[in-house]
């Protein structure tokens, strides 16, 4: 036996107190926190790809510009994330190398590809593992803002490491674009509706 | 008074009877496996001693550090506030912006808001201002990122660890306990004020 949909029961869900409003012509909004009520997020799709879009073309400079400058007693060195993930490996700290690969690379990474996946099969209608679909959703919003870590790491760096005997760390522009991926990669997974998944005709809202 | 007999899956909006649950019972969406609702373990009381307890740890460790780095002798040390003003004499303090708003910001401003909210329910009433102050609560729920922050503690712990002596301080536990009370109240149970307060 399989629970009736919202919209059956000509009902609708409140995203923020999570009431089961009912869904009268009148009521656009929640009678109890008075936040917008919607059948489906408005735009999700078209909103999720320009997000995501924007997040991927930032994730590049991200990537290729340097996130901070140490000038240390002996050398003065410029490190992207994946240089210094070489580095922290090479040095045989492979354990915090791989933290931070995942972190930054394997976290946003992941979110393109299933963002991606998701917004392509509701696209197509697609029937197929709905279930699993909507635990890769959840998955998503799980994973949300761990990749902010190596933004922390050199801020903590920079904060900690400044003149004197321990040189000084300067924060570079690598890093700046990458909170920018980290916050995109946030609202574009806030703005897909899983609802969306469950739908089996197409809607145009 | 609104209430409903009736509790949806926020995820595929399939439609429940609300169950009665006991304690450390959860109720999963048949459809998509999602939890629909929860036993919740803790008071108001409870809530409130917590709320209280997250923004002392929160104002100690805006200013106590967490960090710590000796070498011959010469000590550094960064707080939660060094670490925002750190980035904001760089050139990029758009990204001080975001950390003050992620670690400083959005952490400070939910317990505030639980500690009002939760000394008002205490006696049964709604807070004044009680919609805004849920409202803004649910929507600041994403962005509070102390846990991620911790994490980068001790990363940046091991990292510095070989050419300096980098030390954790009593700030770090602090902190610790501080992202896990902030994970078990603002993260779950507040949306449960809706119900209480009718
Ligand atoms: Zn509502
Ligand atoms: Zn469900």
């Amino acid at each position: 036996m399989t629970p009736p949909f919202a919209e059956q029961l000509n009902l609708r869900l409140c995203h923020c107190c999570r009431l089961a409003c009912p869904a009268d012509e009148s009521a656009a909004n929640c009678p109890r926190c008075g936040s917008p009520l919607h059948m489906r997020k408005p735009n999700a799709i078209a909103r999720t790809w320009a997000l995501m879009l924007a997040a991927l073309v930032f994730y590049i400079p991200a990537n290729v510009l340097p996130i901070m400058h140490t000038d240390a007693l002996y050398r003065e060195s410029s490190t992207t994330i994946l240089g210094s993930v070489v580095t922290l490996w090479q040095g045989g700290a492979w354990d915090i190398a791989a933290i931070i690969f995942i972190a930054s690379v394997g976290v946003p990474v992941t979110k393109f590809l299933v963002l991606g996946l998701l917004l392509i099969t509701v696209q197509r209608g697609s029937l197929r593992s709905r279930r699993e679909r909507t635990v890769l959703y959840r998955a998503l919003e799980l994973i949300g803002y761990w990749s902010m870590l190596d933004v922390f790491v050199a801020a903590l760096l920079v904060s900690l490491v400044q003149f004197g005997v321990f040189g000084t760390i300067e924060p570079r522009l690598g890093i700046l674009f990458f909170g920018l991926v980290v916050v995109l990669t946030m609202l574009a997974a806030q703005s897909f509706d899983p609802r969306l998944i469950w739908d089996t005709e197409p809607r145009n809202e | 008074m609104y209430t409903s007999p009736y509790i949806i899956c926020e995820y595929c909006d399939s439609v429940y009877h609300r169950p009665q649950l006991s304690l450390h019972q959860k109720a999963l969406c048949q459809r998509c496996g999602a939890v629909v609702a929860r036993h919740n373990l803790l008071s108001i009381d409870q809530s409130l001693a917590l709320s209280v307890a997250a923004g002392m740890l929160l104002l100690f460790i805006c200013f106590y550090p967490v960090l710590m780095l000796k070498a011959q002798d010469q000590i550094n040390s960064a707080s939660l506030f060094d670490t925002v003003l750190a980035l904001a004499e760089g050139p990029i303090s758009l990204m001080a912006l975001m950390s003050a708003f992620a670690i400083v910001f959005v952490p400070a401003l939910q317990v505030v808001l639980m500690i009002w909210l939760l000394v008002h329910a205490r006696g049964g009433v709604r807070a004044p201002a009680f919609r805004g102050c849920m409202r803004a609560l649910a929507a600041l729920r994403p962005w509070g990122m102390l846990e991620v922050f911790l994490l980068g503690c001790l990363v940046a712990v091991v990292k510095l660890k070989g050419p300096l002596d980098a030390a954790p301080t009593l700030g770090l536990f602090a902190l610790g306990f501080l992202s896990l009370l902030m994970i078990g109240m603002a993260g779950r149970d507040v949306h449960l004020l809706w119900e209480k307060l009718p």
